[in-house]
């Protein structure tokens, strides 16, 4: 909708400051759909050509543009290989550098790394990196939410169509801290006073499992645990992960 | 600016895919047959004893049946290329990364259908000037106005590319092609039907083939072509099929022009209007 393909049915909405719908400030938006799809008569540095043509860009620019974003993906050594010859991976990766030909202030990159081997998906975080280094922004909508867990500033989640919930993963760099401990020795009243510290305290049979907002307070648990006659065979803290977070927000998932 | 950027595209996708060579081939091998014909017959009138008259009107004749089916071949040709222009990059959603491009969705519609007008001027171009030399070069025939039955065959074909894109704004491939092709054939078969209730003044007849042209105008402009082509004295037999009463007038050829247009417009609004 941001980009013009899909009409809104009601309200407003400015993008870069300028309603949507404004073909100029496409000039400043890049975008990768999901299923990247395109000529595939083309080689990969026609496609750029190509899309640095639409984007008003001069042959000039596009001398200098073309070679270092096919570098930046890696496929340089493709770049007269037409596109029906190349595999998932390197249509993805010439997705995205098409998105970026016109160095766009705002990118919206719809599943990027999908269809991508380690290699690729590492790759990808880079260039989504050094977007964010030069001063753009990068909308990544992902299904993996590892890797917006390792690539992304903030994250929402949206549920049917509606923001359901947002989390800043600069603010709160330890997020809810998820301890999982194998003790003996550890009585209920011990248990109890683990509160101070912790959310949530719970020992079934030799497994502790405890919930905490910040990693400052575990060795406090750790020597309590200690002091009261525990036996502590293994204490991990666990970072409360993204998906788990979404599972929380998003619910059960009903089949639907 | 972006408009003659995908027009370039366009050609430059028929020419990638041979679809321009392997239409040139078939056409070069139809003047080829049509050629080896007009030879024949020509060769033929040598060894037997008939007034030039008669000889010139037979040879006229195949002449104007070289034009015909030029005609069909450029129509459908244009159909079958364009029929996916549209539709089918919608449907495999290939669209999107170009319609989030900096330029306005109108121009991405006229950039390809400016691509297809190309092509098919060039194919009408080549092939009736393929079709003129045999009969000059070959049978010692010339069309009356070659040159205005060539621009009216390619508004024919830019009428048909217009249709094929109006729909393929709302419709699948197959869809659109059936829909177009339908249309084309119901202007054809109302085309005979007016041709043979003029000869037959049988005015019922008349009036049906003037509503299917209204409906669906590509045969008309055709037959003035035939008929802006063919030589004086057939134009004035009233059993020929192209005769002076069943000529479409100019103004029905101003109609397909507004047909034209109307449908063009058609197509850029519901392009611009629709969904992605």
């Amino acid at each position: 909708m941001f980009l013009g393909l899909v009409k809104p049915s009601d309200g407003q909405a400015l993008v870069l400051g300028v309603p949507i719908g404004d073909v100029n400030v496409r000039r400043k938006i890049g975008f990768l759909p999901e299923d990247f799809r395109f000529y595939t008569w083309l080689s990969a540095s026609e496609l750029l050509k190509l899309h640095g043509r639409l984007c008003g860009m001069t042959k000039a620019r596009l001398r200098e543009r073309v070679p270092a974003l096919l570098d930046l993906v890696g496929l340089t050594p493709h770049r007269e290989k037409r596109l029906r010859e190349f595999s998932k991976g390197m249509l993805q990766r010439i997705g995205l550098a098409q998105a970026l030909i016109h160095e766009p202030e705002l990118v919206f990159l719809d599943e990027p790394t999908s269809g991508l081997d380690p290699m690729g998906r590492r790759l990808v975080r880079d260039v989504i990196r050094a977007q964010r280094d030069r001063g753009a922004t990068v909308f990544l909508n992902s299904h993996l939410l590892s890797e917006v867990e390792i690539t992304c500033d903030q994250v929402v989640f949206i549920k049917e169509g509606e923001v359901v919930a947002g989390h800043d993963l600069r603010t709160h760099p330890d997020g809810e801290i998820r301890v999982a401990a194998r003790v003996r020795n550890v009585s209920p009243k011990t248990v109890a006073e683990l509160a101070q510290w912790s959310t949530s305290a719970q020992l079934d049979g030799e497994r502790l499992t405890l919930a905490t907002r910040t990693t400052a307070v575990l060795p406090d648990i750790l020597r309590h645990l200690v002091s009261t006659g525990a036996d502590v065979f293994e204490f991990t803290p666990e970072k409360l992960s993204l998906e788990d977070l979404f599972l929380k927000i998003m619910g059960e998932d009903r089949g639907l | 600016m972006g408009a003659w950027i995908m027009a370039g595209v366009t050609f430059r996708e028929a020419a990638r895919r041979k679809i321009l060579w392997t239409a040139l081939l078939a056409g070069s091998a139809f003047l080829a047959l049509f050629g080896t014909g007009m030879h024949f017959q020509a060769e033929h009138f040598t060894r037997v004893s008939l007034p030039p008259f008669v000889r010139y009107q037979v040879l006229s004749t195949m002449l104007q049946v070289g034009f015909y089916a030029v005609d069909l071949l450029a129509v459908i040709m244009t159909i079958l290329t364009s029929v996916d222009a549209l539709s089918g990059e919608i449907a495999s959603g290939t669209i999107q990364a170009i319609a989030t491009k900096p330029i306005p969705r109108w121009q991405v519609l006229i950039g390809k259908w400016m691509g297809f007008a190309g092509m098919a001027a060039l194919y009408v171009a080549a092939m009736f000037g393929g079709v003129t030399a045999v009969g000059y070069f070959i049978g010692g025939v010339l069309p009356r106005h070659a040159l205005v039955g060539a621009l009216l065959v390619f508004l024919e074909c830019l009428l048909v590319l217009t249709i094929t894109f109006m729909f393929g704004t709302w419709f699948s491939t197959l869809t659109n092609g059936v829909i177009v092709l339908g249309l084309h054939g119901l202007a054809f078969i109302g085309g005979w039907i007016e041709q043979i209730g003029a000869a037959t003044d049988t005015a019922r007849l008349v009036t049906v083939g003037v509503v299917s042209s209204l409906i669906m105008p590509s045969e008309s402009v055709w037959r003035r072509a035939s008929f802006e082509m063919q030589s004086s004295f057939a134009r004035s037999l009233r059993f020929s099929p192209f005769s002076e009463a069943s000529a479409p007038s100019a103004p029905m050829v101003g109609y397909a022009l507004a047909y034209l247009l109307v449908a063009l417009i058609v197509a850029l609004y519901h392009f611009h209007r629709r969904d992605l």
